[in-house]
């Protein structure tokens, strides 16, 4: 066993593999867990049961799509540019894992704790845009394209007021560095310490913005299944179909990490007190990611899908002005708040 | 190990960015220069740019190329009709060509380093200090002036666009959110008794 540890400690490379490789296989199931709980509260909502038939209370039910869709053919359309219609998904589904790379689930339990892990994280979700746009045009047929198109002006749309938002968060913790950002809020005040009470406004715009960042409902126009059919996947099947769900899967459980570590503390108790400290950070972090998940899922549930000019309305001429000014804000109160509040 | 992927990213960088040019599909091109980015992002990384490196990704490929993309992917490009005129604008281009590597030469040959870069480079940033702390404290006090000169050069830019580009048309129905939010059944719906046999 000492050999073992020593032999680790003195190859990075390796042991940084084996971490990636550990977090990718738990990330996986927990998506394949999630794509379930998405149904399940979905049916819910809508007095049904829900998949309820592999496995006790369908909990196989995910593993059962996927090798349904593992074994199907992929359906290649003949006009398709074949390298980059193939390549999409592969570059969607990379990406969207990749960010897990810096999220810290416990004070450090992370696979590359970075300076600038924020950046990180906000740079790798802009790429995000590509898997659509070159699966939307690949597939050379109309609807995936003004899918694609749709697609891409919202999620460059929401990443400027999301960009703003995150920038509030460094101004109040003084650091990119996502556990660093996680240590600022921990308080004597427990859960009213985290940035969610003190920049309440942010935090709403943030849970919206990534509500549109990852077409999730009620901002799903890139599948808007009522015009464009199913969006810019239509021409997709079998493993590369899955891939796209998977990396849209995986992105949704990101923007719920991004919200409890930006806003809810990471792996911090609610409470400062006995019973709270002894469970341990990592399940602290997975419950509240579960909680945003569930906010994800009831809100596709039940708000009705927007117009697109509405969409962009309240990206440009809501969400923009009020987080700039929020900016602004944040870095005069932090500024001359200390010396007004002394005199 | 640094050697090895300076090598890697700096070959897939050149041989990425002769393609560029090289693609007859354009929506290739621009995939290509996409590459060439990310490439160079992983060279500013290993010379310990971090900050540098994913501003690079943020703003040149999550945002210019996906514009490029963009318009690339509407066009419709004509092949034949561009490479009609290949032989008429060929002397220009040749010329323009030139001139810009004369430059470029004169440029490198007269490269002088500057006397405080000697002191500058060996007083590196303390180790409590991150790069981007570091970047920000220069940017925000000696090139102050410079730095908002710039902004405010970029805004001018994005008003100037969205003017040239905004016309106004008369005659032509405009949404205005805050009458649709403002519209309610009291004052839109008129109910109306309508005698039997005689109409409104």
């Amino acid at each position: 066993m000492d050999a073992i540890t020593t032999y680790l400690s003195e190859s990075p490379v390796l042991l940084a593999l084996i971490k990636s490789v550990l977090l990718a296989v738990v990330l996986l199931i927990y998506v394949a867990y999630v794509i379930l709980a998405d149904r399940k509260i979905w049916a819910a909502v809508q007095l049904r049961r829900g998949p309820n038939v592999v496995g006790p209370w369908g909990l196989l039910q995910s593993f059962a799509d996927f090798i349904k869709f593992a074994l199907k053919e992929p359906v290649i359309p003949d006009t398709a540019n074949k390298g980059i219609f193939l390549f999409a998904p592969f570059i969607a589904a990379t990406l969207s894992i990749a960010t897990w790379a810096v999220v810290p689930v416990a004070d450090g339990w992370v696979v590359g704790d970075i300076n600038v892990g924020v950046l990180y994280i906000f740079a790798i979700s802009s790429l995000g845009v590509y898997g659509i746009i070159m699966g939307g045009w690949a597939s050379n047929s109309k609807y995936p394209f003004l899918s694609a198109l749709r697609s891409a002006a919202q999620m460059v749309s929401y990443e400027v007021s999301i960009g703003f938002v995150i920038i509030t968060v460094l101004l109040c913790a003084g650091s990119l560095n996502l556990s660093d950002i996680v240590r600022a809020q921990d308080t004597q005040y427990g859960m009213l310490g985290w940035y969610w009470l003190r920049l309440l406004p942010m935090f709403v715009i943030f849970f919206v913005s990534a509500l549109a960042e990852t077409n999730r409902p009620p901002f799903d126009l890139v599948e808007a299944e009522s015009e464009l059919v199913a969006g810019f996947m239509i021409e997709y099947s079998a493993t590369p179909y899955v891939l796209f769900m998977l990396a849209e899967y995986v992105a949704i459980t990101t923007m719920c990490a991004l919200l409890t570590i930006l806003f809810f503390g990471g792996w911090l108790p609610p409470v400062n007190m006995a019973p709270f400290t002894y469970v341990p950070g990592v399940i602290w972090f997975v419950l509240k990611a579960s909680f945003f998940f569930f906010f994800f899922a009831m809100v596709k549930a039940f708000v009705p899908r927007y117009r697109y000019d509405q969409l962009m309305r309240l990206g440009w001429k809501v969400f923009l002005p009020i987080s700039l000014a929020m900016v602004i804000i944040v870095a005069a109160v932090l500024q001359f708040g200390p010396t007004l509040a002394a005199n | 190990m640094p050697a090895v992927f300076f090598y890697i990213f700096a070959t897939i960088m050149i041989a990425s960015a002769c393609v560029v040019i090289l693609a007859r599909n354009p929506v290739h091109s621009v995939l290509f220069l996409i590459l060439a980015f990310c490439n160079g992002a992983g060279l500013f990384l290993l010379s310990g740019a971090e900050f540098l490196a994913l501003i690079l990704i943020v703003v040149y490929v999550g945002a210019v190329a996906v514009l490029f993309l963009f318009v690339v992917m509407m066009l419709d490009v004509d092949f034949a009709e561009l490479k009609q005129g290949f032989a008429k604008y060929l002397p220009m281009g040749v010329g323009v060509g030139l001139v810009v590597l004369g430059e470029l030469g004169m440029v490198a040959l007269g490269w002088r380093t500057s006397p405080l870069a000697a002191s500058a480079a060996a007083s590196p940033i303390p180790d409590n200090m991150s790069n981007t702390a570091a970047l920000g404290q220069i940017l925000y006090t000696k090139y102050a002036v410079f730095f908002e000169a710039s902004a405010m050069v970029l805004l001018t830019a994005m008003i100037g666009a969205i003017v040239l580009t905004l016309h106004h048309r008369p005659n032509v129905k405009r949404q205005s959110i805050e009458e649709q939010n403002s519209r309610n059944a009291k004052n839109v719906v008129e109910i109306k008794k309508v005698p039997f046999r005689t109409g409104v």
